[in-house]
């Protein structure tokens, strides 16, 4: 621990190419590129299936199996594959972008889908009633209505995304997993614990930093308690795997 | 004026919700759907805003066949109003209500102004605009979902079981201010429900639907109770229909007695108790009725208190029928119904022997035929709908 | 796949299969353990349970290697030590299985609870012979998630050099050979269906009631 401390004030440690800023900057445009592309995906995906309610049995298998994916193992063996099609940085880079955004992908579809499916039936038929257009009737009511669910999605995706750009260091990303498995090669526990404690706090500030963009996208409306209750009982459903 | 010619839903597994349905909806009135659940009530009130579709049949709104409007558009045009008021718990009561000024290009700020003016027209306080459905009770938020239907002004009004699923007391209030409120407004309002006295309260006509979407008698509430169609529509109304078609009955030439009263408060009254002089009529310092006192149980001289009060009992209203003498006469302690005017003020008693003279006196063919109705007693069916138009509960001057 | 390398391995493969099994099972079963008394508790004195389901929240947002590292530290233990990968699967276990345990009881209908109450059952005995009974299929399908996902997570412990079937990823990569590779990834896919089918079955023989067919 005191080894880790002393990693982390030595100022020779915060800049140059493996420096915590690289490391830091490194590991954000991995996490917002991922969950960027994972949301471009999966929320038109959710909210066409929330919509017309098709596929949705095809959404939870896909989900489960994910679930039971070794991530490590899915790392590896898309990046051997690639080094053997592709050269430079796009072979290190590519494979383990489209795992993280596979990872990314599950959370936000499944809570997209599951809040606009968690619409009450009565507000949808008074606004088709009303004579709103489908179009208009996702737009305006049943996307609004799923957004705490759709954030709670987009929050586990980023800490799913968060986690495994980690490991990703495997394979020979940047990041802070350099830290921890440059640390482990080089015997050295303090750049280990300093890389292990850097990703656990990004995980747990960029959360709340989701969560506060939360506040300013969901209507006070539905903050209430009862409709709390509601998304929790629908983010146990996916969200709630650790991340990898 | 809407109208069915031979319309009927058939879906795909066979069954059908709706049998060949020909019926005319006449402009300004209130026509009440009703019947048991799985009869095809709610899919034809939802065929005319075209939720649904028929398999075949037309229907037109003053002459034109709504398949010849764009759906979204044609139901801009008309209001709607369901059971659990469906309101969008993201939006303010205010953008609630200006949901469909909004959609037909109306500025927010303007849309906005106009819902405020609306809660008030439904009975709600304008400070309610900025809450958020979540903040309403049941009741709030289906006189929000009322307002947010009348918004646009439509003509016509679509309303499916909209008082269902609130409880007996609000509804009761809800249903009264519904009819103040056409009467201002006098749209061309359907109505679904299941609940043959709401139907027959509400209506001023009725259709009866019985399963598998046949309409089984279609006609003002009075005759479906004194003369229903069928064996079907005689069990759908109940065994109290002969009492519930006292509604109709005016009771306005009853004889309405004198009855002394005692102030809440002042002493018991001397002289003889017993018989008919046992109870005696409380009233509170404006004249309204409290209750009556048993003069039995209390010794003269000692203050009337609420404890000695018989409390409750119904109240014959101005305009009121013989359903609601007869009630008012059964529900006293006294076999005595109390009269109030318009104030709530008590003019009298009716007592229970007049009122079943009178219903004795009433031309008993009336009961079993319509064309009785030009028989002295019978009120026409519109005015007697208001003769049921009573107070609000919670207005009236004995405690319930 | 190199037929010749898995046969020539098979010993290992099958030890590497022990290995990720056992250490997935132990965090999953000392997990549940932990968690059914910690959720009785966050149901029955339900002030208790906003900060405990906050707090399940936070644990959730560590990244698992992060916590396979800073363990040790922690807990005193070598680096190796395949303690640290069962002690920090099971914090997520409890994690996720505190307000899985917590909904389960609330589940269990109010009726049965105070008739349990009105025929002299004390808390406890309530607790543990009826309602807990009651909670196992909402339980059970927490406990699914938990398991498969362990054994999701049990891989990551090989970067630290913690032997398992996440043995076979960096060893395959590093040699640039596919088929420990495969062969890692579907026994460890085998692993969790296993998991699954087990934690359904015995959910299905505790709850013979739940498959009774209404009898006219």
């Amino acid at each position: 621990m005191t080894a880790a401390w002393d990693f982390l004030t030595t100022a020779a440690n915060w800049s140059g190419t493996d420096g915590i800023w690289t490391r830091f900057t490194e590991h954000l445009f991995y996490t917002l590129l991922s969950v960027v592309i994972a949301a471009l995906v999966a929320l038109p995906l959710g909210a066409v299936i929330g919509h017309t309610g098709r596929g949705v049995a095809a959404i939870a298998g896909v989900a489960n199996a994910l679930r039971a994916l070794p991530t490590l193992g899915l790392l590896t063996v898309l990046t051997l594959w690639s080094f053997g099609l592709l050269t430079g940085q796009l072979a290190r880079l590519g494979p383990s972008i489209v795992v993280l955004v596979v990872l990314a992908v599950p959370p936000i579809l499944s809570n997209t889908y599951a809040g606009i499916a968690a619409v009450d039936p009565a507000a949808r038929d008074a606004a088709r009633g009303m004579g709103m257009t489908g179009s208009q009737v996702l737009l305006r009511v049943e996307l609004p209505v799923a957004m705490p669910l759709v954030l709670s999605g987009v929050r586990s995706a980023y800490l799913q995304v968060v986690a495994t750009a980690t490991i990703a260091a495997v394979v020979g990303l940047g990041g802070f997993g350099r830290y921890v498995v440059d640390g482990l090669a080089q015997q050295l526990y303090g750049k280990m614990v300093a890389g292990a404690l850097l990703v656990a706090l990004m995980a747990v500030i960029g959360d709340r930093l989701i969560a506060l963009v939360g506040r300013f996208l969901v209507s006070p409306g539905l903050s209430g308690r009862r409709v709390r209750e509601k998304a929790q009982e629908a983010e146990a459903g996916f969200a709630a795997v650790p991340p990898t | 004026m809407i109208s069915f010619s031979a319309v009927s839903k058939v879906y795909p597994d066979g069954t059908t919700a709706v049998h060949d349905l020909s019926l005319e909806i006449p402009a300004g009135r209130i026509t009440v759907f009703v019947g048991p659940s799985g009869c095809g009530k709610t899919t034809s009130l939802r065929m005319i805003n075209r939720m649904i579709e028929p398999t075949s049949g037309v229907i037109t709104i003053d002459g034109t066949d709504t398949r010849q409007i764009d759906a979204p558009q044609l139901r801009r045009g008309i209001g709607y109003v369901i059971q659990n008021a469906g309101l969008f718990p993201h939006r303010t009561v205010a953008d609630n209500i200006a949901t469909v000024p909004v959609l037909q290009g109306v500025t927010r700020r303007e849309a906005r102004r106009r819902a405020t003016e609306l809660l008030e027209r439904v009975g709600l306080p304008t400070s309610m605009a900025r809450r958020y459905p979540a903040q309403l009770s049941g009741g709030q938020q289906q006189r929000v979902g009322v307002a947010r239907a009348l918004a646009a002004d439509p003509p016509v009004m679509l309303m499916d079981e909209p008082f269902s699923a609130v409880d007996p007391v609000v509804r009761e209030q809800l249903q009264t201010e519904f009819l103040r409120l056409q009467e201002e407004l006098g749209k061309t309002i359907v109505f679904v429900t299941h609940d043959i006295d709401e139907a027959v309260r509400l209506g001023d006509r009725i259709a009866v639907f019985a399963t598998g979407g046949h309409l089984a008698q279609y006609a003002v509430p009075a005759d479906v109770l004194r003369r229903p169609a069928d064996d079907f529509v005689a069990g759908f109304v109940g065994r109290d229909r002969g009492y519930r078609a006292l509604s109709f009955a005016g009771a306005t030439g009853l004889p309405v007695q004198r009855e002394p009263t005692v102030r809440m408060g002042a002493a018991a009254p001397q002289g003889p108790g017993g018989g008919e002089h046992r109870w005696a009529l409380v009233v509170d310092d404006d004249g309204r009725p409290r209750g009556w006192l048993d003069r039995d149980a209390l010794s003269p001289g000692d203050p009337i208190g609420l404890q000695h009060l018989r409390l409750g009992g119904s109240l014959a209203a101005p305009g009121y029928s013989l359903r609601t003498a007869l009630d008012a006469a059964l529900s006293s302690p006294s076999g005595r119904g109390v009269a109030v005017d318009d104030a709530g003020v008590a003019i009298g008693t009716i007592t229970l022997a007049d009122v079943v003279a009178a219903i004795e006196a009433t031309d008993r063919t009336a009961l079993a035929d319509p064309a009785g109705d030009d028989a002295g007693a019978w009120s026409p069916p519109v005015l007697a709908k208001g003769a049921e138009r009573t107070v609000p509960a919670g207005d009236r001057g004995v405690p319930r | 796949m190199n037929w010749d390398w898995l046969g020539r391995n098979s010993d290992r493969i099958v030890d590497l299969f022990v290995q990720h099994a056992w250490l997935a099972a132990a965090a999953t079963l000392v997990g549940l353990v932990v968690a059914l008394p910690l959720g009785a508790v966050a149901f029955r004195y339900r002030w208790t349970y906003p900060p405990l389901t906050t707090l399940a929240g936070l644990l959730y947002t560590i990244p698992s290697l992060a916590l396979f590292v800073v363990l040790p530290g922690i807990l005193g233990t070598r680096i190796l030590d395949p303690v640290n990968v069962v002690i920090a699967l099971t914090v997520y276990t409890v994690a996720l299985l505190v307000r899985v345990v917590a909904d389960a009881l609330a589940s269990v209908p109010e009726a049965v609870r105070q008739s349990a109450t009105a025929m002299g059952y004390r808390p406890v005995r309530s607790l543990v012979t009826v309602q807990f009974p009651l909670a196992v299929p909402v339980i059970g399908a927490g406990l699914r998630v938990a398991a498969v996902s362990n054994v999701s997570l049990v891989s990551v412990a090989a970067l630290l050099g913690v032997e398992q079937l996440g043995s076979l990823f960096t060893e395959g990569f590093q040699l640039n050979f596919f088929t420990p590779i495969a062969a890692g990834i579907l026994l460890s896919l085998l692993l969790a269906v296993l998991f699954d089918v087990v934690i359904v079955l015995a959910t299905r023989l505790s709850t013979p009631w739940a498959r009774a067919v209404p009898s006219r």
